[in-house]
Parts: structure tokens; sequence; C-alpha cells
């Protein structure tokens, strides 16, 4: 019993140490990349007894001191209680998320059967979809505890935007719920490395190729980023929803921002891209379709699984990070149309296409 | 005491606090805030009584839509003025609902309690079992419900719009 | 195993504070927000019952009970709306008698 509760304690942990860790490097990349994207070279200057370490030091380091160290002010006139308690609610739904984001099949150890997943919950994908729409509520009280019109706009915007695209995200899954018949994450994540036609994994992007684009963008748009970043990067007058944090507030509000874009990576991963699934790899070894076999230990196996999770999760990071610097931003009716007239029937059109394609191939 | 009884207590507790501070905050944003909470709480329960569906589904719909909906409405309407507090009925509506609060109590507890519970099948509550139900039994009320939305919908709409 | 009579005295308590707030509060969406609290209460009684006679229908009754309170906090919220563009207030005291 204590030792049940240790392990999950554990799994909860390495889960949370590594989104939080995943979040401070991708602060790192967005300055880096985005200064090799823009030819020029970045944050360079602070350094530790010369070490600079390529803008490491000056992102890891030097900006979150910066951050805690600054003078934190809530506004006058503004709700104080409010004020403190938005950067928390915002930045909450992007750690809880990950308690059903499986990060590997099985660890077994002994007898003891550890299933690589913080919680096995049955209700995986609903789960997911209520603690992203728990997201809109940082925005809306962040906007309002500020009590500044330019920042009530900035949030109302962006809360308008996160609430339709929560409804393009929901209707897109339901073709990969509809294709893998669970809403468990890790079942299916486990569906995914049978093969189709003998050597092709089940991946979602090959059975659901528009609902991965669909899932995408509308992921890209909860999360608030480029090109749907309007409502915070109103910096063509002010930052919209949070220009009236410092300090420590801007820090969560920061780093809630890219833990979701982890988040965002975890859940494209797992639905459409295998999750923690190498081709070919069962619970014993590899096992390839032209039927060489190779053993491997139990350990080495969900080793290479959860290694394979981390890369394909932090492609996935460094791939909205260089959409970030590669495309405009879309004014606020364009967005409001794509989410509702374009992205909407498309993703019907989908849970209609997937819905014939099942039935004929019955 | 058993986990279970001393969890659901301080969840009790704090369901008791959080719907009281819902009715009488005097700033509305804080009583919105404070139904979330109680929703959230209720959701808990919800799970606790082994429908993980229903309570998922309740975060998603009650706390996630309807509430940023009601919390949308607060911002738009800017309600500063505080109500001016009228003794009388104060007094008189809590004694009311008290009385009602009393009869649903003796009514509830006086009668027979149902056996105690088999334990629950693996399945009860998922979505399987509640999939099951809603398309077999209570299809019709299924579809009912879904033109009531569409109906909902263009009402919001047609009420909420601007007079060119 | 928590009984089942502490639930119904739970979810009867929470009932009515829902009812205090429709009765005693001045401001609509208050008034509001306390009937979507009384509604959670009945919502609990089902949940709590349908664990304790082993029958999914009291989960498919809540279910419809969420589809049917959204509705009505939507319609609700539209016409609050409505109201306070003529009449620039949401005390319901103000809004008893009809335009002459």
């Amino acid at each position: 019993m204590i030792v049940d509760i240790g392990i999950i304690a554990l799994k909860a942990f390495l889960v949370v140490f590594m989104v939080l860790n995943l979040a401070g490097i991708l602060g790192w990349v967005e300055r880096k990349g985005s200064a090799l994207i823009q030819d020029r070279i970045g944050a360079n200057r602070a350094s530790i007894f010369g070490f600079a370490g390529m803008g490491l030091v000056n992102t890891l380091v030097a900006d979150p001191l910066k951050f805690l160290t600054k003078e934190d002010f809530i506004p006058a006139a503004g709700d104080k209680f409010l004020h403190t308690l938005a950067p928390c609610m915002a930045f909450f739904p992007a750690l809880v998320t990950f308690a059903v984001i499986p990060f590997g099949d099985v660890l077994v150890m002994g007898d003891r059967v550890i299933n690589l997943q913080v919680a096995n919950i049955n209700v995986g994908i609903l789960y997911i979809f209520a603690m992203a729409s728990l997201g809109v509520y940082g925005t809306v009280i962040g906007a309002w505890a500020s009590n500044n019109k330019f920042s009530l706009l900035g949030g109302v915007r962006g809360s308008a935007q996160m609430i339709s695209y929560e409804v393009a995200m929901g209707l897109s899954v339901i073709g990969i719920l509809m294709v893998y018949g669970t809403l468990e994450l890790q079942e299916i994540a486990r569906t995914q490395g049978e093969l189709l036609w003998g050597w092709l994994p089940r991946w979602g992007i090959f059975l659901q190729p528009l609902a991965f684009l669909l899932f995408f963008v509308a992921a890209v748009a909860e999360t608030k980023r480029i090109p749907f970043d309007l409502p915070e990067g109103e910096s063509e007058l002010v930052a919209g929803y949070h220009v009236e944090y410092s300090g420590g507030k801007f820090l969560m509000f920061f780093a809630g921002e890219f833990a979701e874009i982890v988040t965002a990576a975890g859940l494209v991963t797992t639905l459409f891209f295998g999750g923690w699934q190498v081709p070919y790899l069962m619970r014993d070894g590899f096992h390839f379709p032209w039927g060489g076999v190779w053993l491997m230990q139990q350990w080495a196996v969900a080793l290479l699984q959860v290694v394979a999770f981390t890369v394909k999760v932090v492609f996935f990071c460094w791939l909205q990070i260089s959409l970030r610097w590669t495309v405009p931003r879309f004014r606020y009716d364009q967005v409001m149309r794509l989410g509702w007239k374009m992205m909407l029937p498309l993703a019907l059109l989908n849970v209609a296409i997937t819905g014939i394609v099942i039935i004929a191939l019955q | 005491m058993a986990p279970a009884l001393i969890l659901f207590f301080v969840l009790a507790a704090l369901l008791v606090i959080t719907s009281l501070m819902v009715v009488f905050q005097r700033n509305v944003v804080h009583s919105a805030l404070s139904l979330v909470a109680a929703l959230f709480l209720i959701a808990m329960f919800f799970i606790m009584l082994h429908a993980p569906m229903v309570g998922v589904l309740q975060i998603l719909i009650y706390a996630g839509a309807i509430m940023v909906l009601f919390l949308f409405v607060i911002m738009l309407l800017n309600p500063v003025a505080l109500e001016r507090r009228r003794g009388v009925w104060w007094g008189f509506g809590t004694v009311a609902a008290l009385i009602l609060g009393g009869l649903l109590i003796a009514v509830m507890t006086g009668t027979e309690p149902p056996p105690d519970p088999m334990a629950a099948t693996e399945l009860f509550g998922s979505p399987e079992m509640l999939a099951k139900s809603l398309f077999s039994d209570f299809v019709l009320p299924f579809e009912i419900a879904s033109i009531l939305l569409l109906v909902a919908i263009v009402g919001a709409v047609v009420l909420a719009k601007r007079e060119h | 195993m928590v009984p089942l009579n502490y639930y119904l005295i739970l979810s009867a308590v929470v009932f009515a504070i829902g009812v205090i707030g429709v009765l005693i509060r001045r401001n609509f969406i208050v008034i509001l927000m306390s009937i979507e609290l009384m509604l959670n209460a009945v919502n609990l009684t089902f949940i709590a019952f349908s664990r304790f006679l082993g029958s999914m229908e009291g989960q498919v009754i809540v279910f419809f009970v969420m589809a049917v309170a959204a509705a009505e906090a939507v319609v609700g919220l539209g016409i609050i709306i409505a109201v306070f563009r003529h009449r620039q207030t949401l005390d319901p005291s103000e809004m008893q008698l009809l335009k002459w």
C-alpha cells in the first residue's frame, strides 16, 4: 500500500519535473532559436565567471532571478485576491493535464507491473478537455482583476478565442475516438502499436491526417501562441491581459504558457504519433515485419520507449516555437472566422467521413 | 475513521463553505468563482460515487463553459452598484430556506435506507455503460436535448443581439 | 463506505443554501447562480442514489439535467443582457412592473 502510493508519487514528481524543466529549456530555445531564425545573436551577455553558455545562463539563471526579485505591485483599484489568483489558475491546467499522458508502456520490476502513466482513468481524453477548459479562467480573471480597459479587452478576446477553439479541438478528437474505440490514453497508445497491412504502425497520423491538422492548429490557438496571439500580443499597443503583471506573477503566466506548449506537444504525440511507441518494438524486443527478431531486456524496452516519447515531445515543442517566429499573427476576426466557419465544419466532415469509412470496412 | 469518511467530511465542509460564499458575498465575481469551486467539489463527489464520466463532464460543461459564460456576462455588464440590505426579507428568506432544508432532511432520512450496495463493477459509471443507456433506453430524450440546445443557442443569439 | 444518508443530508443543505440565495439576493446574476447551485444539489442526490441502487439511470438523468441547465443558463443570461440594456440595473425589484 505504502509502496503503491510511493510509486505514484514518484511518477507524479518525475512528470512535473520533466514538464517544468522542459518549459525552462523551451524559454532558452525560444530566445536563441528566434535569434538564429532572425539572423541575430540573441541574449548572450549574462555570464557566470565568463561562462555564458550560448545564452543558457541568461535565460535559465538571470531571467528567473530578475523576475523573482522585481517589485510585485497590484493595481490600486484592482481586486487584490483575484490578481494573485489569476496566474495560479493559468498555470494549473498545464501541469495537471500531464497526469494522464502515458510516457511509457510498462516497467516490470520483479512481480510488480508499473504502468508508466501517473493516473490511468477511464475517461482520459475527456479529463484533458476538462482541464483545458479550466485554462480560460486564468485569462478571464487576470483581465478582470487588473481594472484596466486594455487588459479587459485582451482578456475577453483571449477567452472567446480559447472557448471557440476548444470546440474544434474536441470535435477533431472524436475521429480518433471512433478509430481506436476507447477514451483511455494508454489504450490508445498501445493500440497504435498494431500494424496495418503488416508493416505500417497504426499511428493516428496515418488514420486521421485531417484530424491531426485540426487538432494541432486548435492546440496552438488554445495556448494563445502566434499565430493566434492577439489577446496577449496586442503589443501593437499594450501586452493584453497581462499588462498589469510584473515579477513572479508574470513569470507564472509565462511559464504556464511554455508548460502548455509541452502539454500540447504531449497530446499530439500520444494521439497521433504513437505516444511512446517505437515502430515494431513490442514488450520483449523488436519484431520486424520481415521476420527479424531482436530480443531486449524489459527495462531496456521501457527506457527506449520513454526516450522515444521525449524525442517526439521535444520535436513538437520545437515545431511550435519555430512556428511562432515564422508566420505573422491573425487579426481577431480572422481568428474567429477560422475557428467557427472553417475548422468546425471540417471537424464535423472528418467525423462523418470516419464513420462512413469504418462502416464500409466492416 | 475510514479514509473515505474523512475525505467525505472534508469535501462536504468545503462544499458548504463555498456555497455560503456564493450566496453571501458582496462582490459578484467572487460569488462566481466560489460557484466554480463548489462545482469542482461536486465533481469530486461524483468521482467518489463511481461516476467518473459524469464527474468529468461536470467539470467540462459546468465549471468550464457555463461559469465562463457567467463571468463573461458579469464582466460585460460590470455591475458596480451594491444592493441595499433589506433586513426583513433576509430574515424571512433564511428562515424559510432553513425550514425547507429541515423538511428535506427529515423526509430523506426518515425512510428505510436501501440495502448495502454491492461492490461496483469495473464498468459502472464508465463511458461504455453511460453510452449504452443513453443510446438505447434514453435515445428520445437525447435527441430532444440536442434540439433543446439548438433552440437555446438561437434564442441566446437573438436575445443578446444589438438592435440596429 | 459512506452511508447514503450523509450524501442526502449534504445535498439537502446545499439545496437550502441555494434557496436562501434565490430568496434573499437582489442581483439577477447571483439568483441565477443560486439556481445552478440547487440543480447541482439535486444532481448529487441522483448520483448518490444511482450508486446505492446500482443502476445507471441516475447518471443518465444527471447528464440530461446538465444539458438542460446549460441551455437554461444561456437563455437566462441572454434575457439578463437584454433587460440590462433597457433598465441599466440588475435589481429584480426594479423590474416588477410591466411597461405601460
